[in-house]
């Protein structure tokens, strides 16, 4: 395979493609006849996506950024237009790339007018998309962060349900406050460096003091923030879902959601790293994350909407995303990359099967439904595999992020992992009644008894998304040594001077992890050595190197426990408190 | 050739871009004496049109010229020649989109055409002159040629409330700046900018006048941009001229009063920076303010685009009071970028009211995008630009003022003009979704037939290509307008400002 992407030069011009190839399918799309739309912007998608797919094989896991490029756009002002993918990115990258088909998929039917002005905006959305993951410039990357706004407002506010316009509005300002206010740290930022580049490694070298680093971390977290959303800037979430068409609610869980969280890792963490960790800003990063855990479980429990119920999930796994980010540490890294990426699949799926229950009966109250499993069996399999991934599982996605995100946040912050840890139990409180009550409970309603099972082109649209949720669940190997050396690299920027950051970790983790998974310890360590340990480089901060040595030595062997439980789809299953 | 204007024959020569213009409208007038067939007045928009091609000739030629020294009295530097393509592309996108309309309205099209071609003049003239008195003098040739095309439709009322209330607050402006212009020669003994500035530097400002003078020079421009608190007499001015002059009005009329502001103010009265700032930064701030909150309440398209215009007006003066090269330079940016997609946006207006004063309320536009795919995408670009928004010229335009500003470290004024543009989104955005996701009323279905103009598709097509181009591709542009300011600050020999 990798001498198949060589032969064909593959990494000189697959970022480019990412980035133009939907900008040309839009207008490919724009100059045909509307009847030919759907089929164009499929056609577009999937050749995005099976050209992305090589990223799989042609990245090689490593700090930096891989497959660089940069051209002047704006010399004068020093900004270029700058691609590059790294171990975050990537998977964000295909996250989207497999989101975008399966989205011009699900539409085929769902939306029926104006298609042509429809499936335009999805490839500009996903050209956009692709941009702020790859983007390397500062300047670029915020363009692309605004562009995603644009297409993302009409999706909603045309084909959008009864308060469409009021959904895209409040999505739109909402969004754009942050940005704004981004924009103009962005610039302090431009003006620190004195570089006169908006390069990121320029942005890196700004020398910062601890009172403009709080003011920036300030503007820039409020640009991410709204976009995770952290609670209480999640208001504008429910509506945008509740009112967006399908198409336009599995975007925005799947992919637009992520973009915050990107955010978080890519600017927010390593360039304001003594705002990171003055002790303030941790406290209130984490106590929003725990607090939108458990308090978008208790609002999902009780809406009568599916809809709006799954949106209130996404407020809560991004929290999970958010404290597993603010742990600031390996795990916690990765586990709130893995959080993001099984949300976008599990969610982007369920918002799918709701709107297949939608076209069918054109409601989404969950007591119009019941019975299902015994009408439309391949319909209830999906939905139970994902609502169990949603919730988290063993052995599907969703457990692997959560787990890793709450390991990563015990070793530092073990009572704020105790109550966030309560959101996996709300998480099945929500989630498990609404799975009875729409497929278990009696079969009473007589429309329901025709409800049809998956058509074959929803079949086609569903089975990608299952079958990663399971392979990531059972397998996440691959996806976290991919991911492993560029969150290393984070987490070295964020340490870059302070060098407080694994000395906080206390001693007795390790031993505590011991007593909370016993005898893991050993598993684990074979596991880590052979999956780990054998494809990510030894850790490069001479920090890291020093707290697990020392770690080991306190107790036995969980310096590797730490480093190892990175694969818990072999260890995992033995916390009794992770099952629902 | 070099210009030292030891002979008026240099006048001549520097001033050519005018002259070929004024010649030229004279010729428009006369040609419409003999052309009484009223079939034949989109000829008269045509020769008009050649007219600026030809003063546009005469501009380009003009950057082979160079002038020693730089204390003339008029200016020929590139600030000028830029500012000059300002207001020939702004004339030309006007007189385009008023072929149609003067036509239908059956106004007089000989005088109405030269009267732009008067008052492009006047700008012109404005943007060399490094004199307070040929300031007065363009900035008088421009505002009485658009009392007048103001007040261009007779059979309007509105027209005529609007070019009285513009006449009489113009002329009480023109009262201060005159005012003004006659306390800073008291100060200065003189009225060149250059001489001011030495006088400045010789200690001018401690005797009282100069420090008079400059507030109510800066009060009469501040009337002439339209800024706030001196900004009243605008949205009725605008709502009630006929609206190719209101695009007019509020791109080329405006450009011109900001380029004559910010020569002087970086030229003649650099040396008083600092009791200029803070007046300005307050004129700006609550300009950015009152401008885009009272144009979210709008319901007329001309009104809502009027307070946006005043709005834009508080993002300039953010370049004033950064008084630096970028933001100089961002000055001149915005402005060509701004006076395109506000023409281009007001094309359609002109489209929408089928070359009336009809279908001016908002809610007229309610699923126009549908009927008219092209018309809606292109306005809904021009309002992207105007809310500068990535991917548009405005964007760009919008970044290159931020840039200046945080060069000189105005972060608050940075941050109330971040969060007034977001304001702006809101009435922006509101176009655009009475446009698509609204329908329109049952019956009330507006007449989409009828050609739209062939001019009118050029003006937006060309219009549109400029957004785009300044959004996607600005590296040349910029380039063009950071050469174009230049020399333009610290030409006092020897001296540089000391902020």
């Amino acid at each position: 395979m990798t001498s198949l992407l060589a032969s064909v030069a593959y990494e000189t011009w697959i970022l480019h493609f990412l980035v133009l190839g939907p900008v040309a399918g839009m207008i490919h799309v724009l100059a045909s006849p509307a009847e030919r739309a759907k089929r164009i912007a499929l056609g577009w998608s999937v050749a995005v996506f099976a050209a992305s797919t090589g990223l799989w094989w042609a990245f090689e896991p490593g700090a930096g950024f891989a497959f660089r490029f940069a051209t002047p756009w704006i010399s004068l002002w020093g900004v270029e237009y700058a691609l590059g993918l790294d171990g975050i990115s990537l998977f964000m990258v295909l996250l989207s790339t497999l989101t975008t088909p399966v989205v011009v998929l699900a539409s085929f039917r769902y939306v029926a007018t104006r298609q042509k002005a429809f499936y335009a905006l999805v490839m500009l959305l996903a050209a956009g998309v692709s941009g702020v993951f790859l983007a390397t410039d500062v300047f670029l990357f915020y363009v692309f962060f605004e562009l995603t706004l644009v297409p993302m407002y009409f999706i909603v506010g045309i084909w959008g349900g009864e308060r469409r316009i009021y959904a895209a509005v409040k999505f739109f300002l909402y969004t754009a406050l942050g940005s704004l206010l981004m924009l103009v740290a962005i610039l302090y930022v431009y003006f620190s460096a004195g570089t006169g580049s908006f390069s990121y490694e320029a942005f890196l070298a700004a020398d910062l003091t601890l009172t403009e680093q709080l003011w920036l971390f300030a503007a820039f977290a409020a640009a991410f923030a709204i976009k995770v959303p952290v609670f209480p800037l999640h208001t504008w979430l429910p509506d945008a879902h509740v009112e967006a068409p399908t198409p336009g609610s599995v975007v925005l869980a799947a992919v637009l959601l992520k973009i915050g969280a990107y955010g978080f890792l890519r600017f927010l963490l390593p360039l304001f790293p003594d705002a990171v960790q003055h002790p303030a800003v941790t406290a209130t990063m984490l106590a929003l994350g725990t607090a939108g855990i458990v308090y978008a479980a208790w609002v999902a429990a009780v809406q009568p909407d599916a809809k709006k119920l799954v949106a209130y999930t996404s407020v809560a796994h991004m929290g999970f995303v958010v404290v597993g980010v603010f742990a600031l540490t390996v795990n916690g890294l990765q586990g709130g990359l893995m959080v993001m990426l099984s949300h976008g699949v599990s969610t982007g799926a369920l918002f799918l099967l709701l709107g297949m229950m939608y076209e069918r009966r054109h409601t989404r109250r969950i007591e119009d439904f019941g019975g299902l499993a015994r009408v439309a069996p391949l319909f209830s399999t999906a939905f139970v595999i994902t609502a169990l991934a949603s919730i988290g599982l063993p052995g599907t996605s969703g457990f692997v992020g959560e787990f890793l995100a709450l390991l990563g946040l015990f070793e530092r912050h073990p009572v704020v992992a105790a109550v966030a840890a309560t959101g996996v139990i709300f998480a099945a409180y929500y989630m498990l009644p609404m799975v009875q009550k729409i497929l278990f409970n009696e079969l009473d309603k007589p429309e329901n008894r025709s409800f049809p099972d998956l058509s074959r082109r929803e079949a086609v649209v569903l089975a990608p998304l299952v079958a990663l949720m399971i392979w990531v669940g059972v397998h996440p190997a691959p996806f976290l040594e991919r991911m492993g050396p560029s969150v290393e690299a984070v987490l070295e920027q964020v340490d870059r001077d302070a060098g407080v950051l694994l000395e906080a970790v206390e001693p007795g983790v390790g031993a505590a992890l011991e007593q909370v998974e016993p005898g893991t310890g050993a598993v684990l360590e074979q596991v880590s050595q052979s999956a780990i340990g054998a494809v990510s480089p030894p850790p490069a901060s001479d920090d890291i190197a020093r707290a697990a040595e020392r770690d080991a030595t306190a107790t036995g062997n969980t310096g590797q426990a730490s480093r190892g439980a990175a694969e818990p789809g072999a260890g995992g299953r033995e916390t009794p408190e992770r099952r629902p | 050739m070099t210009l030292d204007y030891s002979s008026s024959f240099h006048y001549l020569v520097a001033l050519l871009p005018e002259c070929v213009l004024f010649v030229g409208g004279m010729g428009v007038l006369l040609a419409g004496v003999s052309k009484t067939d009223e079939q034949r007045r989109p000829e008269l928009g045509w020769l008009a049109l050649a007219v600026l091609a030809a003063a546009a000739v005469a501009n380009g030629w003009l950057y082979s010229v160079s002038e020693s020294g730089a204390t003339a009295m008029i200016a020929v530097d590139k600030f000028r020649l830029f500012a000059n393509w300002v207001f020939i592309v702004g004339a030309a996108l006007t007189i385009a989109i008023s072929l149609a309309y003067v036509s239908r309205q059956r106004l007089q099209a000989a005088e109405y055409y030269a009267l732009i071609a008067f008052a492009t003049v006047g700008m012109m003239v404005v943007a060399a002159s490094r004199d307070l008195m040929i300031v007065f003098l363009g900035m008088e040739t421009v505002s009485i040629a658009v009392y007048a095309l103001a007040a261009f439709n007779r059979r309007d009322p509105r027209s005529a409330e609007a070019g009285l209330k513009y006449f009489l607050l113009g002329a009480f402006a023109s009262g201060f700046l005159l005012f003004g212009i006659a306390l800073i020669y008291g100060a200065a003994g003189s009225t060149n900018l250059q001489a001011i500035a030495v006088a400045v530097q010789d200690g001018a400002a401690a005797g009282g006048l100069m420090i008079p003078g400059m507030a109510l020079l800066v009060t009469g421009f501040a009337f002439k941009v339209s800024a706030v608190p001196f900004h009243m007499w605008t949205p009725d001015a605008y709502e009630g001229a006929p609206t190719p002059v209101t695009a007019y009005m509020a791109s080329a009329v405006k450009a011109a009063a900001f380029v004559a502001f910010a020569r002087i103010l970086f030229v003649g009265l650099d040396g008083v920076y600092d009791q200029w700032f803070p007046i300005l930064w307050w004129i700006a701030a609550a300009t950015m303010v009152v401008g885009n909150l009272v144009a979210v309440v709008q319901s007329s398209i001309k009104r809502m685009l009027a307070y946006s215009s005043i709005a834009h007006g508080g993002y300039l003066l953010v370049a004033l009071v950064a008084a630096n090269d970028a933001a100089a330079a961002g000055l001149l940016f915005y402005l060509f970028v701004y006076t395109v997609t506000t023409v281009g946006a007001f094309a359609v207006v002109v489209t929408v009211g089928r070359q009336s004063e009809r279908d001016t309320a908002i809610e007229k536009y309610a699923g126009y995008g549908w009927r008219r795919p092209v018309l809606g995408t292109l306005m809904t670009l021009f309002l992207l630009s105007l809310a500068g928004f990535p991917g548009t010229g405005g964007f760009m335009a919008k970044f290159y003022v931020l840039q200046g500003a945080a060069e000189a470290h105005l972060w608050w004024l940075l941050v109330v003009l971040v969060l007034t543009t977001l304001v702006s989104y809101w009435y922006y955005l509101r176009v655009a979704w009475f446009m698509w996701m609204k329908e329109a009323p049952e019956g009330a279905v507006h007449r989409v037939g009828g050609a739209t103009p062939f001019a009118i598709y050029v003006v937006l097509l060309v219009c549109g290509g400029i957004v785009l181009a300044t959004g996607l591709l600005p590296g040349a542009a910029i380039d063009l307008a950071q050469g174009s300011v230049e020399g333009l600050r610290h030409w006092v020999a020897g001296t540089a400002p000391a902020h």
